[in-house]
Order: structure tokens, then C-alpha cells, then sequence
């Protein structure tokens, strides 16, 4: 054979540099480092933290999501595995108690109708439309955060980073009403006021009630939100690397066996 | 080293190895369709469908409503007295099917009209013909409940079979009581 | 090629009443089974079954992911995320099309330079390359197509700079974007016809492919030292020995692929892909996947419309003139000292390309992706007819047992007296 080894690492080479490319271009869109937070589910056998999606559902219910809705969320997802992992009896209450009801209908009369959630239904937005919730905002649109931590660069560190990187402006920076400097934003202006702050979500499993807790959990919540399959996904990747291994070096077996008396 | 041995032992340790390497690609093939086929298996959003809950009590004797579930047409119809007796009074006998096809009570429960309706002036089932999947007209056919246009299957006032291609009775969903005048379907 | 099995060979007598109506079993006994191939083909040559394989899962995925998407511009985001939420393996099956797609491309890059290196193109293979870049482009709409589907930022604003493309054509390149859009923008027309042919396509590439196999089965296999096979020493029947050294080749693959599927799926992608599509806002750095990036580079190199346009895709056309611009008798790059180097200065050079690809389009990079633009061309259109007339390549082997025998296919202990046995053309 003709230089094949040398070729193979130039191919490879090429690969990643060209991947490398790609990674760099992303990194662009930002001048400045993200935050970064060990997240248990870093890494390809990391897996969510119960109890701190439970408290990040809880950080969201009561602090994101009179603006901001995750359209494609069920209640009964906040019972699945692989999630919060809430029981079936506590995902019903939750839906019951969610802060909006549900829109149902047409009834018999033609109209529509309100009722508590269920688990089945899915989260009910805060606005009826990106107009309304522009005009309720100022002018600013609160995006939907079902996917948010696949649709921002650096996902939940840019969340965390984001709820935690709120500060006084620098002295020549002039912020019109409306606008807040947050050093993790595009542009340090943001049209979210802090939503958060020390105490103001209360937690039963004595995790510290703390603006970087809530940002933690509300971050890591919304990884979850946008990657469900997160878990099976890497418990099915395990399962199918390990047997492509195994099959791999029984195929490696075969070929060098069949080619042995072949000179080539 | 296989020059030391026997002709015959070798093509068996040779066979084994590709044996087992094949074994193990028809297993990973077979693994690997799984998810191609589960694909169209109903999806968590359908399954998690809801429950309905249906107000009974504009509902007049005599009438029926239809109400949809999963997608499926239910009858419920408000039984008179004499399509009550009438049902009760066939032999079971008479009967193609003797089983009652009630999700609510046992499997093999027999097809008599108490095992149909747990109410006997409500009359809940699906309204499916178990032939072919045709919706069957209320109110016809020659035993004075329903019948099925597509092939001709007549069912009687409790929704069994009586006549025609029809295999099953009109099958009877799980429903529950929730007030005396409220069932939940599902 | 020889291995021709009349339908009399056949000992079944069903497969003889079969085959004798419809001789489907003795042809691909004979194409795929007793198909004489070269001995010494090394593993860049395995990437064609693995491109085969590509294809079937594309195609297999993209039909069950189009039995739950909905083309739609107000579903086809949510119908996505759906398929990710709630269909069953539906977030498997969705990112094995997803990052299919990137996989296809590097399998078909490294058949494509595999192609270059080893003079794959040269006759008597001319119309199996010319089958092959045809392929290449058609691809190239295809996955393009596809990356509109989801209906996100870089899909909107993909199909928008694409499609606006064709508005560089004279007189009539406004009617013709209005024609491709179906309205005054990219709207609900265009996603559906771009699902549409999305799913045609695909079929019409398989037909390509099924061209591209007979017209390669003809000539048969080109070897890394582009010595035709001469004796039967010189190759061995496909099956077992191909069947399985690609079969492990594919396994080896497929590890590549999973990796990606499993643990970084979304890493080829770009995250404003995740942001529903908005007609009113452009996202701040619109790229193409990366493996459009070397052509969008020499799109924007060229500082006029038409002009880049018209670059981009001669930077395509031009590949089909491979085969008439090589002008070196020798067919095997191993051989040729010069044409080596500079084979690696043109991959470098579509690297650096596909890096730029991905920058902003301002400043030095402009400067770099000017002088990669130019070389690019320089390789087919300069490099290459000359280097057939100056270049002094080693001598070949006399055949490919020769080759295999002297020093496990290294050429340098080839004796003299082969450089007076060129190779023949035509």
C-alpha cells in the first residue's frame, strides 16, 4: 500500500480542522467568556439531578414564567423519566396549580373555555401571540425557552450566565428606560429586568435559596426542557458503542483471517 | 500454526468465527430496525391523550349523542324502558356473542344487558362496527338498535350483534360515574 | 469483466426457472459476488460501500421522519421538536438523518480525494467521475434542501442567501427567485416544494448511484497503482474478501457516526437553528453547514454578485474536466513526486477555504480566501496540465502481483526496467 497511513492522519487532520472551523465560527458570535457551572449532566455519562430540576421547575413556575413560555412542555413530561421525575399524583397538582389555566374548547355554544391544567396538556403560554407579549413588554419579545439551551451558544452556562451577569453599567455606557447592562448579553443591553434575587423562591430540601442556586437550577431545568431524551440518549449511545466495538474487532478477526493467504 | 493441524479441525475454527460474526450482525441489524418500527407506534402525546368527561343530563330518553374519544365516535344513548326489557329478555342463546366486550367488567363476562351498561338507561359503546370499522346508523336495523351500512351487521337495543358479518358486539369502553350525572370516558 | 455465469451454472431449480425469465441472480453473482477486484486496494477504498450505506440510512430515516413533519411554515418547527419529544425514537432517528448528512459529506470528501490522488478519473473511468461529480452537486441541493425543513433561523436564512443566488443571472434572475420561491419571499411555497423534492431527490440520486456502479463495473476497480489489472493474480472475487474488509470498514464508521448521533449531536449544527424562524430578523452570522463552507468562501470571495456566483459553481463544473486537464500519462498520484505536493497544497487549500468559509466575510480573510480562491482554480486549470508535461514520475510496477510482492507494494525496489512500461490510455 501507498502511503496509506500518511494519508489516513492528513484526512483526519483535515477533519478536525475543518470541525475545528466550524467551532470557531460559532465562538465568534461572543467577545466575551461565558460563565462556566459544573453541571451533573456534563460529560457522556452525565445525567440530570433530580432534585435540582424539580427546584429549577419551581424557579421557573414562579419567576420566568409569567413572561416567558415553554410551548412545548407537558405537564406529564415533568413526570417522565429522565426528567424531574415528579409522581404521577404530584405532576396532576401541578398542572391543577399552574399559575394559568388551560384554553379549551369550542364548548357547545361555540366558545372557548378555561379549566385547569392537566397532565396531558401542554404549558400554557403567557401571551397569545408574539404581538401581545410585545406590547406587554415593551417592545421586547420574552423568546419561548423550550429549546433556549440548544438555540444559544454555550446552553445553560449562557442561561446562568445571563441570570447572573446583571450589573451597574460602566460609567460611559448610557442605558435607555427599559434596558438592563448584563455583561453576558450581546450587546449588554437586555430588555429582561433581573428576574431573580436571593429568598425569592423557597425550597423544601434545604438547598440554599440564593440568586446563583436559582440560576443553577433554572438552567439546568432548561437543558432538560430542550434535550428530554438527554439520558436514553446516552444510555442507548453506551449500549450501541459498546456492542459496535465488540462486532468491529470480531469483523477485524474475520478479515485479517479470510486475507491471510491473499498477498496484497 | 494451522499447518500442524488436522485438515478437518481447522474450517471449523475457522467457520466459528465468521458464524459468530454474522450471528452477531444479524443481531445488531435486528436491534437496529426496532426503533424504524416503533416509530409508528402511537407517540406519548397520543398515548397521554385525556380523558373526556361527558354531562349526561341533557341527554333525553330516547335520545342518543355521539361524543368523540381518541379519535373514535362513542354512542351514548339514553335507553326507554322497552329497549331495556327488550335487550334483557334475549336469551343469550341468541346470541353470536356471548361475551359482554365491557372494559369494565371481566373478559369473559357474558354478553346479558346488566354486563353492558352499568346504568341500564345509558347505554355507552363505541360506535365502531366490529366488522370493518364503519360507524352503524342508530335507531335501525331489525333488532331496533343499530345497524351497520357498509356489510349489513345488525345489533340489537344493548349494541350485541345479531345479524350479519360482524364477529364481536359493539365494544364498551372504560367509563366511570364521576357524578349522577357526569361519566368520564377513559 | 470476465466472471460472466450463465444461467446453466445455477443448481437450484427455482433460481434457474428465475433466472432464466430474468437473469437478476446470475448478474449479481457476477457483479457483486465473483466481481474480480484488485488485490491491493487499500482503505480509502472501502469508502464507496460506506457511501452506500449512507444512503440507505438517509433514505430510510428521512422516510420515517417524513411520517411525522409537517411542511408547514406554522408546524414545521413545532412538528421537529415533536418528533424529539414524543414520537417513539424519534429524537434517534431524527439526529441520525441530522448528522447522516454531515457523515455522507465526510464519506464522500474522502472518496472524492481518494479519487483525486489516485488518477480515478482518468481513462477509461472518465464517465464514472462525470456520474460521480453529478452526484456530488445533486447531494449538495439535497442536504441543502433538507437544513430548510426545520424551519429555524438558519434554515429561513439559508434558503433566503441561497435562493437569492440565482438573482445574479441577468434579465431574468428576479422572475426566476420568484419562480424558485413561489411568492415575493421565501414563504410556505417554498418549504413545501422544497420538501417535496427533498424527498424526490433522494430517489433520483439513488438511480445516479445505480449509473455510477455499471459504469465503474465496466472498467472495474482503479488500484493505488493505477496498473490495471492484468492476470488473474491480480485480483481476487469480491466476495468474501471485499465483502468483508468493507463490511469492517463500515462497522469502524458507524463507531464515527455514533459518536456524534450519541454525544455531540448537535456540535455540526448551528444553535440558531433552535430559534423558530423570523423573516424579520437576520441572524448575526449566517453559515452554511461545514461542509458548504469551502463554496460559500469562494462565493464571497469574488467581489461581484454575478461574479461569485458564476466562481462557486465553476469551483464544481470545473471537476468535470478533470479527466482532459490531467494531462500526466501516469494515472497513480504514488508515482508522481510533484503532483503529491501539490495534491497536498490543494487539500490544504479546500481546508483553509472551509475555514474562511465560516468567518466573517471582512478584512484579511477576504485577502486569504482571494488567494485560496485563485489557487483552487490554479490547481485544474494551471497546475495540472503542466505538471503531465514537466513531471518525471517513478517508475511504475509492471503489474499489481509485482507491486504487491516487492516490498508489500512500495515501488521504490521496482526494477528499471519498468519505467520503459507506461501505462496505457484510453
Amino acid at each position: 500500500m501507498f502511503k496509506t497511513k500518511a494519508g489516513v492522519n492528513a484526512l483526519v487532520l483535515a477533519a478536525a480542522l475543518s470541525v475545528g472551523g466550524a467551532q470557531l465560527a460559532h465562538a465568534a458570535e461572543a467577545d466575551f467568556e461565558l460563565k462556566n457551572v459544573d453541571f451533573s449532566f456534563e460529560g457522556p455519562f452525565g445525567t440530570f439531578d433530580r432534585g435540582q430540576l424539580q427546584r429549577g421547575y419551581k424557579v421557573y413556575v414562579e419567576s420566568c414564567a409569567g413572561c416567558h413560555g415553554i410551548d412545548y412542555l407537558a405537564f406529564r413530561n415533568l413526570g417522565e423519566p429522565g426528567g424531574p421525575e415528579f409522581s404521577e399524583d404530584v405532576v396532576s397538582v401541578l398542572a391543577e396549580e399552574f399559575p394559568r389555566q388551560v384554553t379549551d374548547g369550542p364548548d357547545e355554544t361555540g366558545e372557548m373555555f378555561e379549566r385547569p391544567g392537566t397532565p396531558p396538556d401542554r404549558l400554557p403560554p403567557p401571551f397569545p401571540n408574539e404581538a401581545a407579549a410585545r406590547a406587554a413588554n415593551g417592545g421586547a419579545y420574552p423568546p419561548d425557552l423550550s429549546v433556549i439551551a440548544k438555540a444559544r451558544a454555550g446552553g445553560p452556562d449562557y442561561i446562568y450566565s445571563i441570570l447572573t451577569g446583571y450589573e451597574e453599567p460602566p460609567a460611559d455606557v448610557e442605558m435607555r428606560p427599559g434596558q438592563y447592562y448584563n455583561a453576558y448579553f450581546p450587546g449588554h443591553a437586555i430588555g429582561m429586568p433581573p428576574p431573580l434575587d436571593d429568598g425569592l423562591v423557597s425550597f423544601d430540601d434545604g438547598a440554599p435559596e440564593t440568586l446563583d442556586q436559582y440560576a443553577k437550577d433554572v438552567s439546568a431545568f432548561l437543558m432538560w426542557t430542550a434535550e428530554p431524551k438527554l439520558e436514553a440518549r446516552r444510555r442507548l449511545g453506551f449500549e450501541v458503542m459498546v456492542f459496535l466495538i465488540i462486532f468491529a474487532g470480531m469483523m477485524y478477526f474475520s478479515y485479517k483471517k479470510l486475507w491471510r493467504d491473499v498477498e496484497h | 500454526m494451522a499447518h500442524t493441524h488436522t485438515d478437518a479441525e481447522e474450517p471449523t475454527r475457522r467457520d466459528f468465527l465468521y458464524i459468530a460474526t454474522g450471528a452477531v450482525a444479524a443481531v445488531g441489524a435486528a436491534a437496529a430496525l426496532w426503533p424504524f418500527i416503533d416509530q409508528m407506534n402511537p407517540d406519548a402525546g397520543v398515548q397521554a391523550l385525556a380523558s373526556i368527561e361527558v354531562d349526561l343530563s341533557a341527554v333525553e330518553v330516547g335520545q342518543a349523542i355521539t361524543v368523540m374519544w381518541r379519535g373514535k365516535p362513542v354512542f351514548i344513548r339514553h335507553r326507554t324502558e322497552g329497549e331495556i326489557q327488550e335487550a334483557d329478555e334475549v336469551p343469550l342463546s341468541d346470541l353470536p356473542d356471548p361475551v359482554a366486550r365491557n372494559e369494565n367488567v371481566a373478559a369473559d363476562a357474558p354478553a346479558t344487558d346488566a354486563n353492558r351498561a352499568e346504568k341500564p338507561e345509558f347505554l355507552i359503546m363505541i360506535g365502531i362496527c366490529t366488522h370493518l370499522g364503519c360507524v352503524p346508523l342508530g335507531e335501525s336495523g331489525d333488532y331496533d338498535g343499530w345497524f351497520c351500512p357498509c356489510h349489513g351487521s345488525h345489533y340489537d337495543t344493548a349494541g350485541r350483534i345479531r345479524r350479519g358479518p360482524a364477529p364481536r358486539n359493539l365494544d364498551v369502553p372504560v367509563y366511570a360515574y364521576t357524578s349522577d350525572t357526569t361519566v368520564q370516558i377513559g | 469483466m470476465s466472471g460472466h455465469h450463465p444461467t446453466s451454472e445455477l443448481e437450484h431449480p427455482v433460481a434457474r426457472w428465475l433466472d432464466s425469465r430474468l437473469p437478476i441472480i446470475s448478474a449479481m453473482k457476477a457483479q457483486f459476488i465473483d466481481f474480480p477486484t484488485p488485490k491491493n486496494l487499500n482503505y480509502f477504498w472501502t469508502f464507496g460501500g460506506i457511501l452506500m450505506l449512507m444512503l440507505v440510512v438517509q433514505i430510510i430515516s428521512g422516510v420515517v421522519l417524513a411520517m411525522h413533519y409537517t411542511p408547514h411554515v406554522d408546524r414545521a418547527f413545532e412538528s421537529v421538536e415533536m418528533i424529539m419529544r414524543d414520537v417513539n425514537y424519534g429524537w434517534l432517528i431524527r439526529y441520525i438523518h441530522a448528522n447522516g448528512a454531515s457523515m455522507f459529506f465526510v464519506a464522500v470528501y474522502i472518496h472524492l480525494a481518494r479519487g483525486l490522488y489516485y488518477g480515478s478519473y482518468k481513462a477509461p473511468r472518465e464517465v464514472l467521475w462525470g456520474i460521480g461529480v453529478i452526484i456530488l452537486i445533486l447531494m449538495m441541493a439535497i442536504a441543502f434542501m433538507g437544513y430548510v425543513l426545520p424551519w429555524g433561523q438558519m434554515s429561513f436564512w439559508g434558503a433566503t442567501v441561497i435562493t437569492n443566488l440565482f438573482s445574479a443571472i441577468p434579465l431574468v434572475g428576479a422572475p426566476i427567485v420568484e419562480w424558485l420561491w413561489g411568492g415575493f419571499a421565501v414563504g410556505n411555497p417554498t418549504l413545501n416544494r422544497f420538501f417535496s423534492l427533498h424527498y424526490l431527490l433522494p430517489f433520483v440520486l439513488a438511480g445516479l448511484v445505480f449509473l455510477h456502479v455499471w459504469a465503474l463495473h465496466v472498467p472495474g476497480n482503479n488500484n493505488p497503482t493505477g496498473v490495471p489489472v492484468k492476470t488473474p493474480k491480480d485480483a481476487i472475487p469480491f466476495h468474501p474478501y471485499y465483502t468483508v474488509k468493507d463490511g469492517f470498514a463500515i462497522v469502524c464508521f458507524i463507531i464515527f457516526f455514533a459518536f456524534w448521533v450519541f454525544y455531540a449531536p448537535n456540535y455540526l449544527g448551528h444553535a440558531d437553528n433552535y430559534i423558530p424562524a423570523n423573516p424579520l430578523v437576520t441572524p448575526a452570522h449566517i453559515v452554511p453547514e461545514w461542509y458548504l463552507l469551502p463554496f460559500y468562501a469562494i462565493l464571497r470571495a469574488i467581489p461581484s454578485k454575478l461574479g461569485g456566483v458564476i466562481a462557486m459553481f465553476a469551483a464544481l463544473i470545473v471537476l468535470f474536466f478533470l479527466p482532459w486537464l490531467d494531462t500526466s500519462r501516469v494515472r497513480s498520484g504514488a508515482f508522481r513526486p510533484m503532483f503529491k505536493v501539490f495534491f497536498w497544497i490543494f487539500v490544504a487549500a479546500c481546508i483553509g477555504l472551509g475555514y474562511l468559509g465560516a468567518q466573517p466575510a471582512e478584512g484579511i480573510y477576504i485577502v486569504f480566501a482571494r488567494i485560496l480562491t485563485i489557487y483552487y482554480f490554479a490547481h485544474f486549470l494551471v497546475v495540472l496540465p503542466l505538471l503531465g508535461i514537466f513531471e518525471t514520475p517513478r517508475p511504475l510496477p509492471n503489474s499489481i502481483s509485482e507491486a504487491v510482492l516487492k516490498g508489500q507494494g512500495g515501488s521504490a525496489t521496482v526494477p528499471a526496467g519498468a519505467a520503459s512500461a507506461p501505462e496505457k490510455r484510453g
